[in-house]
């Protein structure tokens, strides 16, 4: 088993959450990972990525190689496309529809959206207000990694499991919002590829 | 025993906990701070009575650290590459003086430039103080040499300096911990004129380093961490160097590497290891992350002999981090086309926090310098730097920790009125005091405008050595009273504060304006604590 995972967005959107909820998991079911994080100076609204690496053997590199990675998952559009040089042939994208635009030159919406409808492979949702639905925006990181899940090789109840393990602490309710996202994202990607 | 899932940083405070650490002095810097941060939120520092503490630079801290190991106890010192600059003093003078409890010094280079002003490699210091160096490739391994770096530098009664490198200080695997070692007890040097470098005692001493290499070289000859792996195919020999290491394997899924390889993770290069494989293949690749150190090294001035290849040939860009896919390119093997990132992706760096009090102080320094042409303020290190970039484009320097009210009075003797300087609280008291007060003795006609937001807010909020204390340090060091004035960077001061730093561009001689409002980091975190803690107290 071997998924190679570039995870996008911009400083603050909580990539690092979906990375923390992955390795987790992964780790509770005894495969090797490597996760390489942005912090610093680019956490302050600019882009960030991580590499997270999961595998049955041994890893070596901290970086995945260009057009090897199994997935890019993205909680923002133009994010996403950043880091097309390193999605396989045969790989995923799965991201949030909706931009967040702290720049000048942001590009049209649409044209971004077509962009990402080119590859053959992709899952496009607006994770924005499927999150604002279950109450709180902030979950849109969680429903973006619930429409992942089907795409990761780890048991869906571990992925459960990690964000009451990680979350538990901040309280009930925020585990339970959080799981619902998961779900929410989840099905939806479901559906999609049917 | 179950392992733990750590950044490289984490890896190296927690060995550090584990192997009997009394002390870490620190000062922060990315990609360095996770290791002094994680040994502070770690319980077992509480309950082992391990310091762990932030200090006003890296010179102060390298130098406390140096003030237990000669107490007899196991110390650490942690900075960003270009921090070793500041503590370049005590390095270049703790090899010369000895260690007695064992003393690491750890620096994180920062390859690529992500978070730094240069790519300096450290491994070129180590070199220049000649003392062990070690360069881990991994995680665990980071674990692992912390417990021998104490050992080799109480072994020799040396320093020893842990190089890491971005991608390993801040990448998470995971890690499997050893037994936990006591810390020492107090006991003095032996000797003590050990640390007392008068030139009689220092020549000795310094004999004795040079005495030292040869010892420093059979541990790394003789190290698990340097190895030689067999190759069938000899044309090609490969010296893989930290990091670069895994790049390697990376490029080789099954693990078999057809040509000879010798790992180094130690230094002094292991001579042994490096001849044998020099003599058995035609040519030699070196894969390092920084600097072509150990590539010129086998090169020599003359480069006689075989080819060798790597950063300085062009086998590999002599700039930037490595990436497994540079080395695969350098070791021939047939890249795939990648996809191109789309026309219409725009670049996204990084910018100032909305409700930021930097953006209230630069929106009215703009206004107030509007009457003068451009390319007058001199700044430093830390978040307000992005005031450099559109839509502020305030600041015209950022070289140093400090340069900023130095470059100031400089351009100011030069004749420019008015200079500016815009310096942090954090970094003022880091290297800023000293030019102030040059700038006082001389009546320099400079403005200096501290902004104080009560933290240092590039890494993430650490306390800040000068909270509560600007006016105090400025009227010691003999900034006129009437000169020193605090505002409050807010929208509804602006025409007030506009006025206040007309006003001081005005006055000739010294002046220093200190807009202070919280980092909106530290008190967005510090109201979700509140909200918490009386959130439960109800409960």
């Amino acid at each position: 088993m071997k998924n190679d995972i570039i995870l996008a967005g911009v400083g603050g959107q909580g990539i690092l959450s979906i990375a923390a909820i992955i390795g987790y998991a992964a780790v509770q079911s005894n495969l090797y990972l490597k996760q390489a994080e942005v912090h610093g100076m680019s956490q302050r609204g600019g882009d960030v990525q991580s590499h997270l690496r999961l595998s049955s053997a041994e890893i070596a590199s901290d970086l995945i190689p260009h057009g090897k990675a199994d997935m890019i998952i993205s909680v923002e559009p133009m994010e996403a496309l950043r880091y097309l040089p390193y999605l396989s042939p045969e790989g995923w994208l799965i991201s949030n529809s909706e931009p967040f635009d702290n720049i000048s030159n942001y590009p049209p919406k649409d044209k971004v959206l077509k962009e990402i409808e080119k590859l053959p492979r992709h899952v496009l949702l607006n994770a924005d207000q499927m999150a604002d639905e279950l109450g709180t925006k902030k979950a849109a990181n969680m429903v973006i990694l619930g429409a992942a899940s089907p795409f990761i090789d780890i048991p869906f109840s571990k992925l459960e499991d990690a964000i009451r393990f990680l979350f538990g602490k901040k309280g009930e309710d925020l585990v339970n919002i959080n799981l619902e996202a998961i779900r929410a994202g989840r099905s939806f990607a479901q559906k999609s590829m049917e | 025993m179950h392992k733990l899932l750590l950044l490289g940083d984490e890896a190296i405070a927690q060995a550090g906990i584990d192997a009997g650490m009394s002390g870490v002095f620190s000062y922060p810097g990315t990609p360095s701070t996770e290791i002094t941060e994680f040994v502070q939120r770690s319980p077992e520092t509480k309950e082992k009575g391990i310091v762990a503490t932030w200090c006003a630079n890296e010179k102060t801290a390298a130098e406390t650290a140096l003030g237990m190991s000669y107490a007899g106890k196991r110390s650490m010192t942690c900075m960003k590459h270009v921090g070793l600059n500041v503590a370049a003093d005590v390095f270049m003078n703790a090899n010369i003086t000895g260690a007695n409890g064992g003393m690491i010094f750890v620096v994180a280079d920062d390859p690529s430039m992500h978070s730094s002003q240069n790519e300096q490699d450290s491994r070129v210091y180590g070199n220049f103080a000649m003392i062990p160096i070690l360069e881990p490739s991994s995680q665990q391994e980071a674990y692992d040499m912390v417990h021998e770096a104490f050992e080799l530098s109480e072994k020799h009664k040396i320093p020893v300096l842990m190089r890491i490198t971005t991608r390993l200080a801040h990448s998470r695997s995971g890690v499997a911990r050893k037994a936990s070692k006591e810390q020492n007890k107090f006991k003095l040097p032996k000797n003590l004129r050990q640390f007392v470098l008068l030139p009689a005692i220092a020549r000795k001493q310094y004999q004795d380093l040079l005495n030292n290499q040869p010892l420093f070289l059979k541990d790394a000859e003789t190290s698990s961490y340097n190895q030689y792996f067999e190759g069938k195919d000899k044309s090609m020999g490969i010296v893989a160097c930290g990091l670069a290491y895994n790049y390697l394997m990376e490029n080789y899924p099954d693990r078999n590497i057809p040509f000879p390889v010798v790992k180094v993770c130690q230094y002094p290069l292991p001579h042994k290891l490096i001849k044998q494989l020099y003599d058995e293949c035609d040519s030699l690749l070196v894969l390092e992350e920084g600097y072509p150190v150990v590539e010129e090294k086998l090169k020599g001035f003359l480069n006689y002999g075989k080819k060798i290849m790597g950063r300085m040939d062009g086998s590999l860009p002599r700039a930037g981090e490595l990436n497994p896919n540079l080395v695969g390119k350098a070791l021939g093997m047939p890249q795939q086309e990648i996809a191109p990132i789309p026309d219409l992706v725009a670049k996204r760096p990084p910018s100032l926090c909305k409700g930021c009090s930097h953006i209230d102080s630069f929106i009215g320094l703009n206004q107030a310098l509007e009457e003068y042409n451009r390319g007058r303020v001199f700044s430093d290190i830390g978040c307000y730097t992005l005031s450099a970039l559109p839509p502020y484009e305030s600041i015209n320097t950022c070289v140093d920790m400090g340069a900023s009210i130095t470059m100031a009075k400089g351009a100011a003797d030069a004749g420019m009125n008015p200079s500016v300087a815009v310096i942090g609280d954090s970094t003022f008291t880091h290297s800023g005091m000293t030019g102030l007060l040059d700038a006082v003795n001389d009546k320099s006609n400079i403005t200096v405008l501290i902004l104080d937001n009560s933290t240092t807010g590039m890494t993430g909020g650490q306390p800040s050595a000068a909270f509560n204390k600007i006016e105090d340090i400025c009227r010691g060091i003999g900034v006129e009273e009437d000169h020193i004035r605090v505002i409050k960077p807010l929208r509804k001061n602006h025409e007030e504060n506009t006025r206040i730093m007309k006003e001081e561009l005005a006055y000739d001689g010294v002046s220093v304006i200190i807009p202070r409002r919280e980092c909106i980091q530290t008190l967005n975190k510090r109201m979700r604590q509140k909200f918490k803690e009386k959130n439960s107290a109800k409960q």
